[in-house]
């Protein structure tokens, strides 16, 4: 069953001059975690924030568990969860007052409230500090508040928009753990995120989107192999280097290129792994010890300039 | 219903938790009408004469009451702004929670703040000689009438908060707009001093007709110009029931739409 559908969504802004979004269509199966991957500007804010109620389309479709967002919004608010690119808590309180407050705002009773936000804290490892006002707190600190408190009353689908923007390395790993951990726990995620190594790391599907349009869709190795599969890539000392070129480019079929810098050759293969030891074999009846070698499988950095014709961009967004 | 009201309350009590959490500012929203209040006693209320028993506070008061009140609404434009910049009004919006609460319950925060801030320039007021008149009930209803004023200037601070984006251009435009008013009226100094065309715009000034409103009730007489025998002179309490209602019944619908549509 599908969690999340959003059906040629168009969503444009200053009289449409802008199109944020342009005809983009996705879905989410239950359980399952989608990242939504595209540069700034893309759409993704837009996306979730149709999604979570906060926006309507110009035209176009959505549901979440089977809910309307446009006709039914109330409804749909009740099962969702939504966490942003700004820790949107209330910095002055502390992190424990935030979260009863939510609690409250959801109606949990008074006492439900605070043995959920007790709860809460314990389990994003902020029991320490939840007395402290969040003004205090590091940025890595006010995401997991921030996402603890769209966990109030366990959602059944979690909308995260760009969790880790802006976060140290230290905070992002932190962040990607307790994203693992809340997987396990069955939710429908919806993750944004300008960086690849993110999108690869958590989901099971991964939804590229540039210009308001999905331009691809599929599970990271998918997207992979869409590129062009894999590379050869040999690396030998500098007066073995034409020899070398020659042999790739027999074995593989196709021109091999050269990194100078490195004294790398490579070239892309299809037959993958006897490709490989072809060209083993090749060098060592030339006398040509290779200083390494292997197959390289394509990044989603390399996916995605080859879908979009342009490097993604990382940064603010706008 | 029931739980528009408590989301509301929940709301109200953020705002009493903010206080809490940070004393300083209740401390500095109290200090600034109390200085004013030892300005214009002793700096300026030398020179007004006034011809009133009991001297020039007594005119001075119900003035600092008014723009007192006035004044909270920067608070309630500039603290909305920043509940949107930070994406905090985007949470509240994709909780199941009643569409009115955030905008109700900051209302309500604000009346129960100029509740303290008006207990503290009464305390003020007295030591400094402010001795209404006319007797406990007329004084509890000027102060009701206050809560009211402020009540309704806060749905427009509500709405100009919403509107705006930035906290800081906010606040200062809201002083613009309030600062000029409550010093263009009879707050602090007599009307029939100002030109002629002038003293119309201060006598229909809202800010005028409350503070004239609080002197009646505080029993103090009015000092009217050429306006003398207008309608705001003659009832100014019912022309800042009037007022008070076309605020209310302005910006209230708007601030709602506002607060539901914001940024769809």
């Amino acid at each position: 069953m599908k969690s999340v559908i959003a059906q040629h969504l168009v969503k444009t802004y200053r009289n449409g001059e802008v199109r944020a979004l342009d005809d983009l269509s996705l879905d989410v199966e239950e359980g399952t975690v989608l990242s939504v991957l595209g540069p700034n500007g893309a759409g993704k804010t837009t996306t979730v924030r149709i999604l979570a109620t906060l926006l309507n389309p110009d035209s176009g479709q959505a549901s979440v568990g089977g809910i309307d967002v446009i006709k039914n919004p109330e409804k749909v608010r009740e099962i969702i969860g939504l966490s942003g690119q700004y820790a949107a808590v209330d910095e002055t309180l502390t992190g424990w007052d935030n979260l009863v407050m939510f609690g409250r705002l959801y109606h949990l009773g008074k006492q439900a409230s605070i043995n959920r936000a007790n709860e809460l804290l314990e389990r994003f490892s902020l029991t320490d500090s939840a007395r402290r006002p969040i003004k205090t707190y590091s940025g890595g600190m006010r995401r997991r508040l921030d996402l603890a408190a769209s966990l109030i009353v366990k959602p059944k689908v979690l909308f995260l928009d760009e969790p880790t923007t802006g976060l140290d390395p230290r905070g992002r790993q932190e962040m990607w753990g307790v994203i693992e951990e809340l997987v396990k726990d069955g939710v429908t995620l919806l993750l944004t995120t300008q960086y690849l190594e993110e999108a690869d790391q958590l989901a099971d599907e991964i939804a590229v989107i540039d210009h308001g349009k999905v331009i691809a869709r599929g599970t990271s190795d998918v997207l992979k192999k869409q590129v062009g599969g894999e590379r050869l890539e040999v690396v030998v000392e500098s007066q073995q280097i034409q020899a070398t070129m020659e042999i790739v480019s027999k074995v593989s079929g196709n021109k091999a290129s050269l990194d100078d810098a490195l004294r790398q050759v490579s070239a892309p293969v299809s037959t993958g792994v006897s490709a490989l030891i072809e060209v083993l074999r090749e060098l060592d009846a030339s006398g040509i010890h290779p200083l390494d070698v292997g197959l390289k499988r394509p990044s989603l950095d390399d996916v995605f300039m080859s879908l979009t014709g342009h490097v993604a961009e990382e940064g603010e967004q706008s | 219903m029931k739980n528009a009201i408590s989301d509301a309350l929940v709301i109200t009590k953020r705002q009493l938790l903010q206080l809490a959490r940070v004393p300083e500012v209740l401390l500095f929203s109290t200090i600034q009408p109390v200085m004013f209040v030892l300005l214009f006693r002793y700096v300026f209320g030398g020179s007004i004469s006034t011809g009133q028993p009991g001297g020039y506070v007594q005119l001075l008061m119900p003035g600092i009451f008014v723009q007192t009140v006035a004044f909270t609404l920067a608070a309630t434009a500039s603290g909305l702004a920043e509940d949107m910049g930070k994406g905090l009004i985007d949470r509240f919006r994709s909780l199941p929670i009643s569409r009115s609460a955030l905008v109700v319950g900051r209302t309500l925060g604000d009346s129960l703040l100029n509740i303290v801030v008006l207990a503290v320039m009464g305390t003020a007021g007295y030591v400094v000689g402010w001795r209404p008149t006319s007797g406990l009930p007329k004084v509890l209803l000027a102060f009701l009438f206050l809560l009211l004023f402020g009540y309704a200037l806060s749905w427009t601070g509500i709405f100009a908060g919403l509107s705006a984006r930035d906290a800081r251009v906010v606040q200062n435009m809201s002083f613009m707009i309030t600062f000029p008013m409550t010093f263009l009226s009879n707050a602090f100094a007599p009307t029939t001093g100002m030109p002629r065309a002038l003293q119309y715009v201060a006598e229909w000034n809202p800010v005028s007709t409350m503070v004239a409103a609080c002197r009646e009730l505080f029993g103090v007489k009015n000092q009217f110009g050429v306006t003398a025998g207008s309608f705001p002179s003659t009832h100014p309490l019912v022309m800042s029931l009037i007022y008070m209602v076309v605020i209310m019944v302005i910006f209230i619908p708007l601030s709602v739409r506002k607060y539901i549509n914001s940024s769809k």
